[in-house]
């Protein structure tokens, strides 16, 4: 990143290495911008794994090509496109695709139909506008250098109102999501649920593509979330914990990319990963332990009437 | 239009590897594996990617990263073989496993395309959206042939497991009580996949894909109910997308093949969610 121009050199001082870090104005926004990111899709990111909604997720964040070309193409600005075809793309999909027995190859294939359809359309945009092909690499995997302060403000501001409508839902949408037709035969709205959620979802997802890039919004979508639920199935505790990891990946990543020719896209989503396997495996290593430290199982006494 | 040989050879790469979308993807659809499909379309990219970095033909790449994570895929698959009806409407648990190792796999490739672009000193871009948005127009007659070749074998090779893959997809437990390999057949459905994907990637392009494999399949699903029939005509429908595609994206010169191939069969989707 900042290595091609002033070659900075990282010193085993880790508070000097930070401070040089925040000098410059435009690591400060990307670190505010990846924060508030690692939260909004942090929370959000947790409900679509309990949902099992990950496809969906990664579709919406396909959603954002079109928007971002789409923007280009009649001259608004990208964030608008980003978030104008997510949220669009959320509509369509819950419409489309949720509803009741509907079974999974279906509902996959639905998605799958509404991704193919939007990528094309913005391949498309991309044609009309006659090649934005060094903005290509941006859309698909991300422009932490180039955040600007209204950028930052803007992601604060969806942030905050993601997280409010969050908040004011959590019981019954975690109600639904767990446990959806006994949550329906107790009058929760669930299918009016869904739709809300994925909207928040996209909204997540235009927010965070503006600085992964649509390719790797799972990096702190998912993984997180996934980490965190491997480790303790309690809500608020894996939450806060999905949160944490969120926020030690945007960190670590941008910190080190500061130092390094190549790109932030490239350590943030390797540290997620990293994370997520080395997180996998101790809970697989747990539970292999607990089984074979498990008693075998005692025969009754002789004479005893079970 | 039939006079242009790049028309030619698109016509005869794209109508074979149309065809082993159309054929796998029934069963793709079915066995509710359309993510999976997805995600090895994606690490196409980064293995392209890859090969080019190394100055390798970038087949090879796109080969070596599909059937990879394919193999791994289907290794690491921990539900039943039965995907799409047994697990009723929710997605299957691998879904975050998948979602996890393809984001890694495409962060690798935004990787390998630094050292691409400061190595080879640019056309990365253009290099990148080849890949990613494919290039059916651009193929030379030897490469159709290939690629005609490899889809034909493709589909035939689905054709050849057609009947134990499906009894091992609806029935899972009873087949394997007659002694069908459910999950060999499981993992080698899954490399299969991404042999097609690393060629069909050549033509729609890595993010394309899902156009052509899940959305005909998923028309003849709901249209047909005999399986066989479904097959044929989940094959018929994706050729069909794609003469239809070249031959819009011939005569309208702005028009991209691949978003023609891609948004006709999708609307072909669409309709039979209207009409059936």
């Amino acid at each position: 990143m900042l290595a091609e121009i002033a070659n900075p050199h990282p010193t085993w001082n880790v508070a000097h290495d930070v401070s040089e870090v925040l000098e410059y104005h435009f690591m400060v926004n990307a670190l505010l911008a990846g924060s508030v990111v690692a939260v909004m899709a942090g929370l959000l990111g947790w409900l679509m794994v309990l949902r099992r909604e990950t496809f969906a997720g990664h579709t919406l964040s396909m959603m954002a090509f079109p928007g971002a070309a789409g923007a280009a193409l009649i001259g608004v600005a990208a964030t608008w496109g980003y978030f104008v075809f997510c949220i669009a793309g959320a509509l369509a999909i819950g419409r489309l695709s949720a509803g009741e027995r509907r079974s999974w190859s279906e509902q996959s294939a639905t998605i799958g139909a509404v991704q193919a359809l939007a990528l094309g359309l913005g391949f498309l945009f991309v044609s009309l506008y006659g090649g934005v092909l060094g903005d290509l690499d941006n859309l698909l995997f991300g422009t932490f250098l180039g955040i600007s302060d209204g950028q930052v403000l803007v992601l604060l501001g969806v942030a905050v109102a993601a997280v409010a409508v969050l908040v004011a839902l959590g019981r019954p949408l975690l109600f639904a999501s767990v446990d959806a037709d006994v949550a329906s035969a107790r009058g929760v709205p669930v299918r009016s649920l869904g739709i809300v959620f994925l909207v928040l979802l996209g909204l997540a997802v235009a927010a965070t593509s503006q600085i992964t890039g649509v390719l790797l919004v799972f990096a702190l979508l998912l993984m997180p979330a996934a980490s965190a639920q491997a480790i303790t199935a309690r809500p608020g505790l894996s939450l806060a914990l999905t949160v944490a990891i969120g926020l030690v990946v945007v960190w670590l990543g941008l910190g080190i990319a500061y130092f390094s020719v190549y790109p932030a896209g490239f350590f943030v989503t390797s540290i997620s990963f990293a994370i997520y396997v080395a997180i996998q495996v101790g809970a697989w290593a747990r539970s292999t332990t607990r089984r074979g430290l498990q008693a075998p199982e005692q025969p009754p006494a002789e004479g005893v009437i079970a | 239009m039939f006079s242009q040989e790049f028309m030619r050879n698109a016509l005869l790469a794209g109508t074979f590897i149309a065809l082993a979308c159309g054929v796998s993807g029934w069963f793709v659809v079915l066995r509710g594996q359309v993510f999976a499909g997805d995600a090895l379309s994606h690490v196409a990219f980064p293995g392209a990617l890859a090969a080019a970095a190394a100055g390798v033909d970038e087949r090879v790449g796109l080969f070596a990263a599909t059937i990879a994570v394919g193999a791994g895929i289907g290794l690491l698959s921990q539900r039943s073989v039965a995907g799409g009806r047994a697990t009723g409407g929710a997605a299957p648990a691998d879904d975050t496993a998948i979602g996890a190792v393809f984001t890694f796999v495409l962060g690798l490739g935004v990787f390998f395309l630094t050292l691409f672009s400061t190595s080879s000193g640019g056309g990365s871009g253009i290099q990148a959206a080849r890949t990613l948005f494919g290039s059916i127009f651009g193929l030379g007659g030897g490469e159709a042939r290939l690629a005609a070749v490899i889809g034909l074998a493709a589909a035939l090779a689905t054709l050849a497991i057609a009947r134990p893959l499906l009894f091992a997809s609806v029935s899972a437990d009873v087949a394997a009580a007659r002694g069908v390999p459910t999950r060999l057949l499981g993992i080698g459905f899954v490399v299969l996949l991404g042999v097609i994907a690393a060629e069909a990637t050549q033509a729609v392009g890595a993010l394309l894909l899902l156009g052509l494999l899940a959305a005909p399949a998923a028309a003849a699903h709901r249209v047909a109910g005999n399986p066989y029939a479904g097959i044929a005509l989940a094959g018929l429908l994706a050729v069909t997308a794609m003469w239809g595609g070249l031959a819009l994206a011939y005569a309208l010169p702005g028009l991209p093949p691949s978003t023609a191939i891609v948004t006709i069969a999708a609307g072909m989707y669409f309709a039979s969610t209207i009409v059936a």
